[in-house]
This record gives structure tokens, sequence and C-alpha cells, in this order.
């Protein structure tokens, strides 16, 4: 009995600590798609957390909610961003090569 | 230069000083708090019989606090309404699904529509619920957009707003209904407790459930069909 509280709070213990070291890399993280990945990750492991708090519900919601939607909407987003920035960067890229010919 | 560098790091030690502060105070908070709190739990188990489920995560949701969970579904629907506002949705792009998700999409949706019908029921006496089954519901949505699927001009107009507005408008019609014939509001008479909040739950699950897709398109669909 004994063993298995200690395995439960050594386990308690690990998903504290990759929680907060998944939340600290997910907003230091440069690239976008690796953090948004990594947000994704933390909310699994939420839900798990949830589930040792003895909150089901909560971990239902959060797998669903704060893993699965907002990591599908976040990686929209992100996919937005960077068709936009292509578009911009071929527009000013288009502009330079208009003034150099002018300059020819 | 020396000068910005030195306003940041500058910054940077104010921010560390304001946080630190922060945290103190959050602990304090935190262990000032009295460790035996009485708590609401034992009014809920107390009342949980005429509150029309036996789930006290549903009853408090939908029943006690049924209030919370009406402004909550407003707070979806203006979320989305904000989204709408910004843009009409992108163009689809030509590109076809692969083999494997465009089989996973025929095998996934229909189990996932089963799931959240699951969730929704068994809201009643474990837990599971409205929020749970639309999320799921509309995951299954996402996932039809990702194949490319859309939905089709007749259904993005009006039936459309009315799937994303039912659930809100189930709730405020029970809470008007339920003025009208005497009672507060969203205070179920006992006996069709059960029944309305499933109404309610059924209504919100859909609108939830369609929702978050049309939040995944990422804008106003489009409403004519082009010529």
């Amino acid at each position: 009995m004994e063993a298995v509280t200690l395995l439960q709070s050594a386990f308690d213990a690990v998903l504290g600590l990759a929680l907060l070291w998944l939340a600290w890399r997910a907003l230091a993280s440069p690239d976008l798609f690796r953090s948004i990945v990594l947000f994704i990750a933390f909310g699994l492991l939420m839900a798990l957390a949830w589930v040792r708090l003895d909150a089901p519900d909560i971990a239902l919601a959060e797998a669903a909610i704060g893993a699965g939607l907002t990591g599908a909407l976040l990686l929209a987003a992100l996919a937005r961003l960077e068709s936009k920035n292509e578009t911009k960067k071929l527009h000013k890229k288009d502009n330079e090569s208009e003034v150099h010919d002018q300059g020819c | 230069m020396t000068r910005v560098v030195e306003k940041q790091t500058l910054f940077r030690w104010l921010l560390v000083a304001l946080l630190s502060l922060l945290a103190v105070g959050l602990g304090y908070a935190v262990l000032s708090l009295p460790t035996q709190t009485p708590g609401l739990s034992d009014f809920v188990t107390e009342n949980i019989e005429t509150s029309g489920a036996r789930n006290p995560v549903t009853a408090v949701l939908l029943n006690f606090r049924g209030y919370d969970t009406l402004l909550e579904m407003g707070v979806l629907l203006l979320a989305l309404l904000g989204v709408w506002s910004l843009s009409s949705a992108p163009e689809q792009s030509e590109a076809s699904p692969g083999p494997v998700l465009d089989m996973l999409s025929r095998l996934l949706v229909p189990l996932l529509i089963l799931v959240a019908g699951y969730l929704l029921w068994v809201g009643a006496r474990a837990p599971g619920g409205a929020f749970q089954a639309g999320a799921v519901l509309g995951a299954a949505g996402v996932l039809l957009l990702l194949v490319g699927w859309r939905p089709g001009a007749r259904f993005s107009g009006l039936p459309l707003r009315i799937t994303l507005v039912m659930g809100l408008g189930a709730f405020v019609a029970v809470g008007l209904v339920l003025i009208l014939v005497g009672r507060r509001l969203l205070e179920y008479p006992p006996p069709f407790a059960a029944a309305l909040i499933l109404l309610i739950e059924a209504a919100a699950t859909l609108s939830i459930g369609i929702t978050l897709a049309a939040l995944f398109l990422g804008g106003r669909p489009e409403e004519r069909p082009q010529r």
C-alpha cells in the first residue's frame, strides 16, 4: 500500500514538473509552431493532472477544448499568418525588382 | 545604445520585483485560507434530488448556477461574432486530403458524433455534459473542414445562424417561460427539471459544436453561391 502511495506521489511530482517545464518551453520557444505543439502537450498533461485531482469533468473539457480545439485554432491561425507573411514578402520582392528595373 | 540597454535591464528588474510581489501576495492569500471550509458541496448533495441531474457538476452548471452557463453560451456566441466581423472565410485551397486523412475522417466523424451524443446523455449522472459533448462535436466539424468539406451555400445562411443561437435561445426561452409561470429565472420545477436540463443541453451541444467548428473556419462563410 505504501509503495503505491509513494509511486503516486512520485507520479504527481513528475507531472507537476513536466507541466511547469512544458509551460516554460511553450512560452520561451522562438518557433511558433513548436510553441503550439508544446501547448497541446501541456493541455494533454493538464488533463491528466485534473484526473489526478479527481475532477474528470474538467479533465474531459481540458482535453477536448484546451488541448484539441485550441491547438487546432492556433495552428489554423499560424497557417494564415504565415501565408499572409509570404504574400507580403512576395509583394515586397516584386516592388523591389520593379524599382531595380526602373533604375536600370 | 548603452542607455537603451540600461533602460531594458531596469525594466526587467522592475518586472521581476513586481512579479515577486505578486507571488508573495498570492502565497500569503493561499496560506491564510482556512484549512477546513464547509464549502457548498453539502448544500449540493442535499438538494441534488430536486435538481434533475444526479451528477453534481451537471446539477451545479445547469441548475444551481444555470445563470453562469447561460452567460458562457453568450460569450461563445460573441467570440464567433467577433471572428465573423473581421473577415469572411478564406478561400478553400485546392489541395485534396491524403488517403489516410480521408479514410480516417470517414471512420472518425460518425464515431465522434456518437461519442458526443453519449457524453450529452451520460452527463446527467456521470462526468460529461453539454460542453464536453459540444467540444467533441466541434472536433468532428474541424476534421470535416480539414478534409475540405464546406457547408453548402444553402446551409450557411439562416439554418447555420439558427443552429448557432439555438443553445442560448433555448436557455433564455426556458428562463422566460419560467418567469411567466411565476417562478424565478431558471428555477426549474422539480418534476420537469430533468427534461428541461436535457432540452437545454441538447440545444447547447449543437450550438457549441457548430460554433467551435465555425471558429476554426476562421471567418464568415460565403452565403451566396458564386456565379
